[in-house]
């Protein structure tokens, strides 16, 4: 049997959710509405950021949510030459785990810059997006400060 | 209700608890893209439903008629049904169902009906829609036929057969298609 | 404990793309192949399982669809993970236990050709911190490889000989995909992809199936003359956060071997699902392997990457070895989840 052209189509598997936050990632989101960050004390007293309800060790509910600043040391980085659809910036860029002052955990962003100033050590500062609705997009990448 | 389990209350710093309208939920609307290809006996089965005919691929083990066809039957296992059988666009339904409700995106108006057709000659009922009928008469055994769309939207795809209707035939008698439902 | 053993092993040759077949059309082969291996047929399987990702399939319900592949007809029973199939594995060495079944086939697939799959593996991501940023596989593992690099853990060198190595060793295996004599040097020569991972860190994009038949007890013996019997297997996971683990270590991997007994024996060959170069010395560390165990032999999944199922062939590989006398006492892992978040160890044993 003669063998035909297999067919192809696009295929979009797209869905719309709207997730509930609950008091804990909802005072972060809040926070980052209103421009600054927060993260929560952990079971041993470490400061963790972006907040969790229960302690990533113990497993005990966490309960004091703690402000720490918009801006800290990179802890680790890696670079995007061709980013993909859907992350936050449409040009090359640095992803990060950034330790923010006052929180003992890194934190998962972006960083908006040439690549030649991307080191562990360096220091970033959050850029915050004009209009924020309490999103992680809320800051839109971290900028590499002196 | 003593059972239920509430978390404890959280400490906030001032500029957390001084906020009237906290964050309560946030849209993560997300979309994955793929490039769909269904394999080679779907892909004949649709070119030829292009051309206004429906086939079937039949198991040389157990026999059976699948539409639309695979490369394997589902039944045995056997990798490959070679045999290829063209079936006339007529068939009698096994079932169906009056859907009633409307939902966001849903282009036919409602009532309408969906059925399981088994096209004659074949062995596994084939999903459409039934239209051009009473949905208060649509009954298990009735007889239908196919309404193709126009020449020129003629396409590989089961959206070709607009939907499928009563032939007017007696019903079908029930040891036809008792095996199937 | 109930005694278990794995008799036989299929898989495809795997490709980066099997665009055009469907998951039913390239997996069915597998399964007459493995049933054939194991001299059972479909009357003698007690319970299937299998393990694949509707995510990856673009389709809900994917795996019921593939069923098509096995023919379950009459009526089985049968189950599935939305995970590697080492863990529908591991579901099925469970249910021997409650002695409901004595033979189980277990399979796994993964067509990565249709979509991103760097891009469908972060809908595995915490949804409200992480998943918006889009975060890829690659860019996870890179931020995780950054983290030993600076600390001294490994090097890119050291990293560029687990992919020589890898490529080296696929030589001997007709059904892996990245097959070469790369030199270390060469290696390190081309471009970064994702900084600091070069594409040979990086597992390649694979289309491919597999299938394992287990059977309980004495029935083993006498279907294969030299069955590769689990003395162990446990599965552990770490907190989902990258930021606050360490990243150079993998406390799941290391728990799950001692709950194992991995260090209960001597082990000749270890294969390891380490997608990611660096992640290989994580889990050599991790399981306490030393410079005289034989890793990868297949070549990994650096030699072959079939998404949900390369965990899956680290266990088949490992009981092949140890039925064809190459092998007395091994280690299977399978992992799952981003940077080695959750880990699944075995040890395999021939008599």
């Amino acid at each position: 049997m003669a063998e035909v052209e297999v067919l192809r189509a696009p295929l979009v598997v797209e869905y719309p959710f709207t997730r509930t936050t609950g008091p804990v990632i909802g005072a972060f989101f809040t926070a980052l509405r209103e421009g600054f960050i927060v993260g929560i004390r952990g079971s041993d007293g470490r400061v963790i950021v972006p907040p969790f309800e229960y302690d990533p060790q113990t497993s005990e509910p966490l309960t004091e949510i703690v402000e720490v600043a918009d801006e800290g040391e990179i802890v680790s980085w890696a670079w995007s030459g061709e980013p993909l659809e859907g992350q936050p910036l449409d040009h090359p860029f640095g992803w990060a785990l950034i330790k923010l002052d006052g929180a003992d955990t890194g934190f998962l962003h972006v960083v908006d810059g040439p690549k030649e100033q991307l080191r562990t050590g360096v220091r970033v500062k959050a850029r915050w997006a004009a209009e924020r609705e309490g999103s992680i997009n809320d800051i839109e990448a971290f900028e590499v400060i002196a | 209700m003593s059972d239920v389990v509430t978390a404890p209350p959280l400490t906030l710093p001032d500029r957390l608890s001084s906020i009237d309208e906290p964050v309560k939920s946030i849209r993560t609307p997300a979309a994955v893209r793929y490039t769909y290809s269904p394999g080679q006996a779907p892909s004949e089965f649709l070119y030829k439903v292009a051309q206004k005919q429906l086939t079937g691929r039949k198991c040389p083990q157990c026999t059976k008629v699948y539409i639309p066809p695979r490369e394997t039957c589902p039944t045995c296992g056997v990798t490959t049904l070679p045999d290829i059988i063209d079936l006339p666009d007529v068939g009698t339904v096994t079932s169906f169902c009056v859907v009633n409700v409307q939902f966001y995106g849903q282009a036919m108006e409602v009532p309408y009906v969906g059925a399981l057709i088994l096209i004659d000659g074949s062995d596994i009922p084939l999903m459409h829609l039934l239209q051009e009928v009473d949905v208060e008469t649509v009954h298990m055994g009735m007889r239908v036929e196919a309404v193709w769309v126009d020449e020129g939207d003629m396409g590989p795809t089961l959206e070709s057969i607009k939907y499928f209707r009563p032939n007017g035939e007696p019903d079908a008698d029930w040891n036809s298609y008792k095996d199937n439902v | 404990m109930r005694d278990v053993a794995i008799i036989a092993f299929a898989q495809t040759k795997h490709r980066r793309s099997y665009e055009g077949t469907s998951e039913v059309e390239f997996l069915a082969p597998v399964l007459q192949e493995v049933q054939a291996k194991a001299g059972l047929e479909k009357k003698d399987i007690d319970f299937v399982c299998s393990g694949s990702s509707d995510y990856l399939a673009g389709q809900a319900f994917s795996f019921v669809v593939t069923l098509d592949a096995y023919g379950p007809w009459p009526p089985i029973t049968e189950s599935h993970v939305d995970m590697d199939g080492a863990w529908a594995l591991y579901e099925a060495w469970v249910k021997m236990q409650t002695g409901k079944i004595d033979t189980a086939l277990i399979y796994a697939y993964g067509k990565s050709s249709p979509g991103s799959i760097r891009r469908v593996l972060t809908r595995q991501l915490e949804p409200y911190y992480t998943q918006p940023l889009w975060p890829d596989s690659v860019a996870l593992a890179a931020l995780q490889a950054r983290v030993g690099l600076d600390a001294g853990t490994w090097t890119e060198e050291q990293m560029a000989e687990v992919a020589a190595t890898s490529r080296r060793n696929a030589k001997g295996n007709p059904f892996a995909q990245v097959v070469d004599d790369a030199e270390p040097a060469t290696l390190l020569s081309k471009d970064y992809f994702v900084d600091p991972l070069r594409v040979h860190d990086c597992p390649p994009i694979t289309d491919g199936a597999a299938a394992v038949i287990m059977v309980a007890g004495d029935k083993a013996k006498e279907l294969t003359d030299r069955p590769a019997w689990i003395r162990g297997i446990d599965h552990r996971i770490d907190p989902a956060a990258l930021g606050v683990r360490d990243l150079t270590v993998s406390p799941s991997a290391q728990l799950a071997a001692e709950k194992a007994g991995v260090a209960d024996g001597n082990v000749d060959v270890a294969e390891l699902h380490a997608p990611f170069t660096h992640q290989e010395i994580i889990l050599r560390n991790a399981l306490g392997l030393g410079d005289g165990v034989d890793v990868n032999p297949s070549g990994g999944a650096l030699a072959a990457n079939p998404v949900m199922t390369a965990g899956l062939i680290r266990f088949g590989e490992l009981a092949d070895r140890i039925s064809r006398g190459e092998a007395d006492r091994g280690v299977a892992h399978a992992t799952s989840g981003a940077c080695l978040q959750q880990n699944l160890v075995a040890v395999l044993e021939g008599e």
